[in-house]
């Protein structure tokens, strides 16, 4: 019933997405991907993860605000350039492609919501050492022993942070790095002038100037 | 009056200004909670930072973005975004100099569990991680709104409403 459920949204999902990219109206391609996003934000609800769930929820809420304000701000309303065939013909070739490889890899993953993803499967597990009579031993899953031992090793009383900046806080940092050079980038991209002095002639136009990057 | 003209044009009704006034704070100040208790109760830095970027939003909403721009201005923003992702980043070093040679090494004292001063590094982290994400995000909405290019312009219309005026 619940997976049924989340198929249903999931479908949302994609469907979303692709009005987001089909439509050339750029407001309708905003609420679309704002469907997207509140339906994944409901899908990890159902989920019980309310951490992701809070975090999609408010993020989609600020993204649709600012970029429903950037598109009406602008006079620029509707994509202008033309769908060339061969690009779009690439472009489904290599989504089928990913379809593909997307369902092989599945495939190969433990059923949903079974915690069996053993840790080390050839090698003992770091925290808990197997005992040197017993080669038949049950190695827990990564997923249990965080749940059993993230308070004794983390101190921190929210498991989700405990794993988000204690046991994966290497995947944290990239992930701050990620949103670090995308706001760098964004302020390069649309900044209006460069750090370079300005030119003669810009001076007489009385623009230029470092003070705004 | 001529002031008073300009941010009008800028900004919302009154009604709008005078509720975002009050509002704007708590929402600001429940981001500081989500963040402070991130390691005790859902939340945590990047959501924490996201709302109070909301709060920065909605102020820039009702007032304009003279107003946004006179409380955190963009050299500032970046400031702030550099010195959280610095401040994450010497937090993981200082794991390796003084937790003994591991990155992100919780170093230290673990206080009482499940108070709010307890778990290490990891509030710490929380609130780098805050300042980062709550500058990002106002970054990326002065980058997205406030400076725009005109339509139909070349690269040299690059225009900053802010200097228009």
């Amino acid at each position: 019933m619940l997976m049924n459920l989340i198929v249903v949204l999931l479908m949302f999902v994609a469907i979303g997405a692709v009005i987001a990219i089909w439509t050339r109206d750029l407001l309708s391609a905003v609420i679309a991907i704002g469907v997207l996003g509140f339906t994944c934000a409901v899908v990890l609800l159902l989920l019980r993860a309310p951490d992701v769930a809070i975090t999609r929820i408010v993020v989609e809420v600020l993204l649709l605000i600012i970029l429903i304000r950037s598109v009406l701000r602008r006079g620029v309303r509707t994509v202008e350039s033309s769908r060339s065939v061969p690009g779009m013909a690439l472009a489904g070739a290599f989504v089928a492609v990913l379809l593909v490889l997307g369902v092989i890899a599945i495939r190969e993953l433990p059923p949903f919501g079974e915690p069996v993803a053993l840790m080390g499967l050839n090698e003992p597990a770091p925290t808990q050492p197997l005992e040197a009579g017993g080669p038949k031993q049950e190695i827990p899953p990564p997923s249990q022993t965080y749940i059993k031992q993230g308070l004794e090793k983390t101190h921190s009383g929210n498991i989700v942070t405990a794993v988000l900046l204690d046991y994966r806080a290497y995947d944290t940092l990239g992930e701050a790095a990620v949103l670090f050079t995308a706001v760098v980038g964004a302020i390069a991209l649309l900044r209006r002038k460069s750090r370079k002095p300005p030119s003669p002639a810009e001076m007489a136009a009385g623009v230029g100037g470092s003070e705004d990057r | 009056m001529k002031k008073l003209a300009t941010e009008e044009r800028d900004g919302m009704s009154t009604i709008v200004r005078t509720v975002t006034r009050w509002v704007s704070a708590f929402i600001i100040l429940y981001g500081l909670y989500i963040v402070a208790y991130g390691h005790l109760t859902p939340g945590g830095g990047f959501p924490g930072g996201v709302i109070m970027a909301g709060g920065f939003v909605l102020l820039m909403l009702a007032f304009g973005k003279k107003r946004l721009t006179a409380l955190l201005p963009v050299a500032r923003a970046s400031a702030l975004d550099c010195l959280g992702a610095l401040g994450f980043w010497l937090l993981a070093v200082a794991g390796l100099v003084f937790g003994g040679g591991v990155f992100f090494r919780n170093f230290l004292p673990h206080g009482l569990r499940l108070r709010l001063w307890s778990a290490g590094i990891i509030p710490l982290c929380n609130v780098a991680i805050a300042l980062k994400v709550t500058a990002s995000l106002v970054l990326m909405l002065v980058a997205l709104s406030v400076l725009r290019v005109k339509a139909g312009g070349t690269d040299e219309d690059f225009v900053s409403d802010i200097e228009e005026e």
